[in-house]
């Protein structure tokens, strides 16, 4: 089962900061990994979409209930079904045309088909995007060469999404693998911003770099790199202020962010992860074009999925944009954070 | 990336120009474009279903008007309807005598209910004249309360800080206890932000409720929200009785369907709206905005704007015939006077106008309020004659002047004045539509006339148009 967080050496995947004798606490994680950290995921994504009553499984076998064949009601209830999950109008209105067409052309007679065929394709989206990464078009952590240090991961997203809280925990699942981990605190403007950060690094026990609020962003990231260097940390998570992708200024920002970033340490950011929040809706698709802009967006974190929103907007930025999904958030706390699986996702829409 | 609703319907409405009504087919047609606008914009698709039904009802076999494109006229229904919906009752805080008010605000997490809390007493301290005290129950989120107090801070007003107490309940407690005893007359409770499937939470909600009986239970909520706004709002009604909403994040390119669906499943007014991180962005909300940026674009602003102008022109223009043909009746003085005041005050209207046109002729806020009055008065008068009286003015005798002065509750003199200042107007826009406007400004002598005067002249074409125009660019400031 594959690790949370790998980096590429060759071709056995080792966990950074491991090239030395593991210790006690290493170790336990190391016979943690074997059971696969993943494998809740599929539980624990079912159980949250499990609470929103309907999923699109029901919604159709209830209009196809007494029916013989696929007809009209039923992919215009599809059609509702996945537009309900905010999945992107357009993409939606695309799949259902490709289904009435098999219909038309009797290529596809029953309920059970037609869900496979929505399945596929819903799951060909996220693959394609996730095949971006793998192929290394799309930077992730296991294309960078370990010997560049630290690998600088940017969190970015429009305010409140949950960039913050995603920081703690993934700062909090990286280092248990073993990695030396800092957190660089570059949301100098909303109020007490950096004391909710400096809470999470606590919990994780992550060292923090930060500096009075209003100080330039780019100036806290320009610390924390030193410091993070000075200290030979592996990973350095930066935490940004929440903004509006329509705010050039803020943009620009984020943008002298990823100079500065990249003039300190070769190839940096090495990846920059956009949070999308579960509730969003198409507005979520501009955020990803905008923030695209101004840094290489990597992947997305889709948080608050616990909720009943199916955050179905990232199926269409994987589509139109070729991000792909990396992890996703349940609750609010240190451990609510899990690697993204397309196949776990479809199902618990449609289970 | 998204067609303006206006050039969709534009494609699938072209051929209809000119055919008189519109007919099942082309409303089909327009139907299916609007769905898809109402989805892009992220209003529940149930609620776009009834919108939907709704606006198709009113739109078949209306009279496709002369001057309009099909289009133009149903985006004006879909338009019109849109603001009929989201309007509605009260759209200020309610305040009652009680000490403190209690105003409590619900959300999601990350709705922006900490940032809202700290606007709203800061409108409330400096519009209202309120004395707040703001307390945060949100003893969960690392530093919630830290944040509060920052803001506090920031917008100088007072928030009760407590660092030892964990419970909700007791906080709220002590927070009523300070209102007495410091004599803060509101107060303004920040949750925690939670979900509306969390049942426990949710309860705590209600305990903090029935421990300080708010006045306002105020839902914020992300303009960015997709579908699931419906669940969430319902939700959060159902379990704790919202009495208003409030929209953040406004400030983006969301086109805010979420307005929409929040309005429809809960009924409650959306009191503000939030346009950004600082603490005075924060303003009233206005349907016809929202209802205009759900449409999407500004080009839908315009064409309506168009739209009215037209409408207002093709009257224009029938009130210069019916001038020419001495045909001009009180009732279209009535309809006269009503557009011009639909314009705005008298003193706005001015200065929109031509400085040199009265010859730098200023109203003082009293002149304006004195025309403001005559105007109510005019039409309170019409109002209370018979329609065979309104065509025809030459019938009003005594007894029949006396009856309409008691049921305008004016004096006859008045009743008398009125019907004089009516038959000079008549006078002068005769004379104005065959000599021009200079010989109209030559009989503007008296305040008294002026009301007609401007009231016709503007109808007669000229600078109507100018007027309709500065309008424009008013409103889209
Ligand atoms: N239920 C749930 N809540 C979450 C999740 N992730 C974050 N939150 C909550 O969402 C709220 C906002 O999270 P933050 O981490 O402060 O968001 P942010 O993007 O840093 O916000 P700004 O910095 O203000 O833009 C907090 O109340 C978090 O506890 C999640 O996966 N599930
Ligand atoms: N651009 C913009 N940002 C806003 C607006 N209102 C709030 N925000 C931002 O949204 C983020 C979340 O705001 P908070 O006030 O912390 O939200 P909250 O609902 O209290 O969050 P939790 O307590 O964690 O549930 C912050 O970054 C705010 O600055 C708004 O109207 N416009
Ligand atoms: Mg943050
Ligand atoms: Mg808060």
């Amino acid at each position: 089962m594959p690790l949370f967080w790998k980096r590429k050496k060759q071709d056995d995947i080792i966990t950074l900061g491991l090239h030395r004798e593991a210790t006690e606490a290493e170790k336990k994680i190391a016979e943690r990994r074997d059971e696969g950290p993943e494998g809740d995921f599929l539980e624990k994504f079912q159980d949250a979409v499990a609470a929103t009553r309907e999923t699109i499984a029901d919604k159709l076998d209830a209009v196809f209930a007494g029916k013989r064949e696929i007809d009209a009601d039923v992919l215009d209830k599809l059609e509702e079904a996945l537009i309900g999950a905010d999945i992107g109008v357009q993409t939606s209105l695309d799949i259902i045309e490709k289904a009435r067409k098999q219909v038309q052309r009797q290529q596809l007679n029953d309920i059970d088909e037609l869900k496979r065929l929505i399945k596929d394709e819903l799951r060909a989206i996220l693959d394609n995007a996730d095949r971006h990464r793998q192929s290394g078009t799309v930077a992730s952590e296991t294309e960078v060469a370990l010997d560049i240090k630290p690998y600088v991961l940017m969190i970015v997203g429009v305010n409140g999404v949950g960039k913050t809280t995603t920081i703690g925990k993934l700062a909090h699942r990286i280092k248990s693998e073993g990695n030396q981990v800092m957190i660089c605190a570059a949301d100098t403007f909303r109020a007490a911003a950096n004391d909710q950060l400096a809470i999470w690094a606590e919990r994780s026990g992550v060292p923090l770099i930060q500096q009075k609020p209003g100080t330039d962003p780019s100036a806290v990231l320009f610390d924390a790199i030193s410091a993070a260097k000075a200290r030979s940390a592996d990973v350095l998570i930066v935490d940004t202020a929440g903004r509006l992708h329509t705010k050039l200024n803020l943009m620009q920002e984020l943008e002298k962010m990823r100079r500065i970033a990249g003039r300190e340490i070769q190839q940096a950011p090495h990846e920059v992860l956009l949070i999308i929040d579960a509730v969003t809706g198409q507005n979520g698709l501009e955020q990803a074009k905008q923030f695209s802009k101004a840094m290489p967006v990597t992947g997305l974190v889709l948080t608050k999925l616990d909720g009943t929103a199916k955050g179905g907007i990232v199926i269409a930025i994987a589509k139109e944009l070729g991000i792909p999904i990396r992890y996703v958030g349940v609750g609010e706390q240190m451990n609510d954070l899990i690697e993204f699986s397309s196949e776990a996702y479809i199902n618990g829409l449609f289970r | 990336m998204f067609e303006a609703l206006s050039d969709k319907l534009r494609k699938v409405l072209k051929d209809l120009r000119g055919q008189g009504r519109l007919t099942e087919a082309h409303i089909e047609a327009a139907m299916r474009e609007i769905r898809i606008a109402l989805l892009e914009a992220d209003v529940n698709f149930k609620v776009v279903k009834s919108f939907v039904d709704r606006v198709k009802e009113k739109a078949l076999g209306q009279e496709v008007l002369g001057s309009l494109s099909p289009d133009q006229q149903v985006v004006k229904v879909v338009h019109d309807e849109l603001v009929e919906m989201l309007g509605g009752t009260s759209t200020q805080i309610i305040f009652t005598k009680r000490v403190p008010n209690v105003i409590m605000m619900v959300g999601l997490q990350g709705s922006g209910k900490t940032t809202t809390t700290g606007k709203l007493a800061k409108h409330l301290a400096e519009t209202h004249k309120r004395r707040p005290l703001m307390v945060s129950v949100d003893v969960y989120r690392p530093a919630a309360r830290q944040q509060l107090e920052i803001i506090g801070a920031a917008i100088h007003q007072s928030v009760l800080k407590l660092p030892e107490l964990n419970d909700p309940v007791a906080l709220v407690k002590q927070a009523l206890r300070e209102c007495q005893l410091v004599g803060y007359d509101t107060l303004l409770i920040d949750t925690a932000g939670r979900l509306h499937i969390d049942d426990e939470l949710m309860n705590e909600l209600q305990q903090i409720k029935d421990e300080t009986q708010p006045n306002e239970i105020i839902f914020i909520a992300d303009s960015m929200t997709g579908q699931d706004a419906v669940n969430s709002a319902q939700q959060f009604h159902q379990r704790i009785g919202l009495t208003g909403v409030i929209l953040t994040k406004m400030d983006g390119d969301t086109r805010g369907g979420a307005a929409l669906s929040i309005k429809e499943v809960t009924g409650q007014p959306i009191k503000f709206i939030g346009v950004g991180e600082k603490y005075d962005a924060l303003e009233p909300f206005y349907p016809d905005r929202i209802a205009q940026r759900i449409l999407g674009m500004g080009d839908v602003l315009s064409l309506i704007e168009k739209v009215q102008a037209e409408v207002d022109e093709e009257q224009a223009l029938e009130m210069q015939r019916k001038l020419m043909k001495n045909q001009f009746t009180l009732e279209d003085f009535r309809d006269q006077l009503r557009q011009v005041r639909k314009l705005g005050s008298l003193d706005k209207l001015m200065d929109m106008l031509p400085s040199g046109l009265f010859g730098g002729f200023k109203m003082t806020a009293e002149q304006n309020q004195e025309m403001e009055r005559k105007f109510k008065m005019t039409d309170a008068i019409i109002n209370s004659m018979t329609s065979v009286e309104r065509s025809n003015h030459d019938i009003l005798n005594a007894s029949r002047r006396k009856r309409i002065a008691k049921g305008s509750g004016t004096s006859v003199q008045q009743v008398n004045q009125m019907i004089n200042e009516y038959t000079e107007m008549r006078k002068m826009m005769r004379m104005m539509t065959s000599g021009g406007l200079g010989s109209m400004m030559g009989g503007l002598g008296n305040m008294g006339s002026l009301a007609g005067g401007l009231a016709g002249g503007l109808g007669g074409g000229g600078f109507r148009r100018k007027a309709t125009k500065r309008k424009k660019k008013k409103k889209k400031r």
